[in-house]
């Protein structure tokens, strides 16, 4: 068990014949990922990555012949927001988009009507999921992971790495990672991934990593403390971060109220979460909790 | 990005709805003959004097003079040209006035406020407008809530002319006002969409004496994102009012902020960049920047990350953080020499390399026979690097 993808996920990649789908295609079939097809409009009938992978004109086109159900997007902003559309229509049921920059404009659109598709959009602008050991479904570097009991949720590429390889050093392995991205729309929400870590059997913990910006971390928070029986250790970047300015994320800013990093520790802690005050705490901290959990 | 008033008032223009209009000027030798123009084009002796900058809260710092004559006018501009602007929102620094925008004055009977920007936890469009024009919308928000109309806008949908109407009702406007301000929040939808604006704001939007309504004041804000569609919107980007090095920053394609602090760092990737500055804190230092350089770390992206560091005089030490996950942490560890070697630096470097190959990169540095520091964890690094940075500042003292 795990959330989202597995072993028998069947995906297309989006964007296959440009260098980084192709690249990033590569290490995923190397992680045992099972990559049936590749879409570029104009490209039908082609192969890539040395012929093991057929490319096709069009998703439906795609999802006809490979009967893939996931897709990883690597289309360049511009055309990215109805990539997602596209996937979504020809029915594919889960969507990761890596494309880092689509206006959000586009985005308000591309969301509305992946929620009335009932698909499961994760970023854009993220690094992807991995259930270790079974599908890597983005950029992040595969061999920092460890099968183990430990979800993970974060807004950040490298800060997801850092909260893996401080697990791993700890003991301590995941079951899958998910990436959901900085910027101010996106298809998946930290309380939706923790409803899908709480229905996970194989998930005992999970750590969840926020930063300053938006009222995301709060609404998962109250729902997981009415909801989650699993206990959650949560680290929110930005503690020094200036008003105003956008660290980054284009979702990264303190406007004021609830959105700094101290009103997030404490209405997480207030919630029943365990807050680092560290980012050096997140693997350690995740440890006691479970042994206290073993022990009580 | 953001522009200015006079620039923000040209869009509304362009999209039919009524402003203050005027003309701007950037030199005192023009000032005479634009006071003159804007006196005999709007038949009035009387004009407005209004600073150019980006930030809000102008009229409080005496950026904004009613001017009953000329001669008045002429004289506001001359002080308000060139001046040093500090308001609420500039910091103590302030900002330079380089643009002056002379305007039609206005007899106003009332003010109102609206605004146009994004809902992100509902994922639709937000129209609000409040009979507290002129006012801070979140004082009104936080004292008087019952005094703010709201309609969420579908972006599937668009705005309905219902939801207009509603919201003119929430100013209880009627007669010939009640449907110019409908149109006019309709023309606001419109180009708020067709700009990729993430932010338009009124303050105020006014009733005149004779029952007309315009727009006093504009403020946009715009998608980064959508820059590669919006050239004209580019082209009114005004570097003058951006941080120096910020701006050099963005041409090496780096994400950098300058902070107040003497401990510099660069990181790949925004979040952990965040929690790097965090935990420098946290260890007794003070961050002087926000650096993300991306997902590769190469000998370039480490020399221009460098340069804008130590572009900031009071930077004692630096911290470098890398998470190589696809880039390989000895490649890495090359290039931080590498750069360190032809920038000459004399700083101490503190680096932390996690990730691929991560022992044979450590090698690589303690082998260097450079100014460069190793370090393991992120606890390490910080306490490492705030270490190097005090030491560094007592030795200047002595000197």
């Amino acid at each position: 068990m795990s959330i989202l993808v597995n072993k028998n996920s069947r995906v297309i990649v989006q964007g296959i014949t440009g260098s980084e789908g192709s690249f990033h295609a590569a290490q995923m079939i190397e992680y045992g990922t099972q990559i049936v097809g590749g879409v570029t409009p104009g490209k039908g009938g082609q192969t890539a990555l040395d012929e093991k992978v057929p490319v096709f004109n069009s998703v439906v086109n795609a999802r006809q012949k490979t009967c893939a159900n996931v897709s990883i997007i690597f289309v360049p902003p511009a055309f990215a927001a109805e990539a997602i559309i596209e996937a979504s229509d020809a029915g594919i049921e889960v969507i990761v988009c890596i494309t880092e920059g689509i206006p959000v404009h586009d985005m308000v659109v591309v969301k509305k009507i992946v929620d009335s598709n009932g698909t499961r959009l994760v970023g854009p602008n993220c690094p992807g999921i991995i259930t270790v050991d079974e599908c890597k479904l983005g950029i992040m570097p595969g061999f920092i992971t460890r099968p183990g009991s430990v979800g993970v949720i974060s807004k950040s590429g490298t800060l997801t790495y850092e909260a893996i390889d401080q697990l791993v050093k700890v003991g301590l392995g995941q079951t899958t990672a998910i990436g959901i991205g900085g910027d101010p729309i996106i298809g998946t929400d930290m309380r939706t991934v923790l409803e899908l870590f709480e229905k996970d059997e194989e998930t005992g913990a999970v750590v969840l990593i926020g930063e300053i910006g938006g009222q995301m971390e709060i609404d998962a928070a109250r729902w997981a403390k009415v909801n989650m029986t699993k206990p959650i250790v949560a680290f929110i970047a930005g503690q020094t971060a200036p008003p105003g300015r956008r660290m980054g994320h284009a979702g990264a800013i303190v406007s004021g109220g609830d959105d700094t990093a101290a009103a997030k520790m404490k209405i997480l802690s207030e919630c029943g979460i365990s807050v680092c005050e560290s980012v050096a705490e997140i693997g350690e901290k995740t440890k006691s909790l479970l042994e206290k959990g073993i022990d009580g | 990005m953001k522009i200015h008033e006079y620039q923000g008032k040209a869009i509304l223009k362009k999209f039919g709805i009524p402003i203050q209009d005027g003309l701007v000027i950037e030199n005192l030798r023009d000032a005479e003959k634009a006071i003159e123009n804007v006196q005999k084009q709007f038949k009035s002796e009387a004009v407005v004097v209004k600073a150019q900058i980006h930030a809000g809260g102008r009229g409080k710092g005496g950026g904004v003079k009613f001017s009953p004559t000329k001669e008045i006018a002429l004289e506001n501009v001359k002080n308000i040209l060139g001046m040093n602007l500090i308001t609420h929102q500039t910091g103590p620094a302030g900002q330079k006035v380089g643009k002056v925008f002379v305007t039609e004055a206005i007899d106003i009977e009332k003010e109102f406020y609206a605004a146009l920007t994004l809902d992100r936890s509902r994922g639709d469009h937000i129209f609000m407008v409040s009979t507290e024009g002129g006012m801070d919308i979140e004082t009104v928000a936080a004292n008087t809530p019952e005094k703010i109309s709201k309609v969420w806008i579908n972006p599937l949908v668009g705005m309905k002319n219902y939801q207009a109407r509603n919201l003119a009702y929430g100013l209880h406007l009627s007669g010939d006002a009640f449907k110019t301000t409908v149109d006019v929040f309709l023309k606001m939808y419109k180009c708020y969409q067709e700009t990729d604006a993430s932010l338009i704001e009124i303050n105020p939007l006014v009733l005149t004496t004779s029952q007309t309504v315009l727009a006093l004041d504009a403020k946009f804000n715009f998608d980064d994102n959508a820059k590669y569609r919006q050239a004209e919107i580019v082209g009114m980007r005004d570097l003058d009012e951006e941080d120096h090095t910020e701006v050099e920053a963005g041409k090496f394609h780096l994400n950098y902020i300058k902070l107040d602090g003497d401990v510099g760092c660069m990181v790949n990737g925004a979040g952990l960049a965040m929690a790097t500055m965090d935990i420098i804190k946290l260890a007794g230092g003070e961050p002087a920047n926000f650096l993300d350089v991306g997902g590769t770390a190469n000998v370039d992206t480490v020399k221009n990350g460098f340069k804008i560091i130590l572009s900031d005089k009071h930077v004692r030490a630096v911290l470098i953080n890398i998470f190589g996950g696809i880039v390989r942490c000895d490649r890495v560890a090359n290039g931080v020499i590498q750069a360190v070697k032809e920038l000459d630096l004399m700083i101490p470097v503190i680096v932390r390399l996690e990730g691929t190959n991560a022992t044979e990169a450590k090698k690589l540095l303690s082998d260097s026979g450079l100014t460069i520091i190793p370090a393991d964890s992120m606890m390490d690094a910080a306490h490492k690097v705030v270490n190097a940075a005090h030491a560094n500042q007592e030795s200047t003292c002595q000197f």
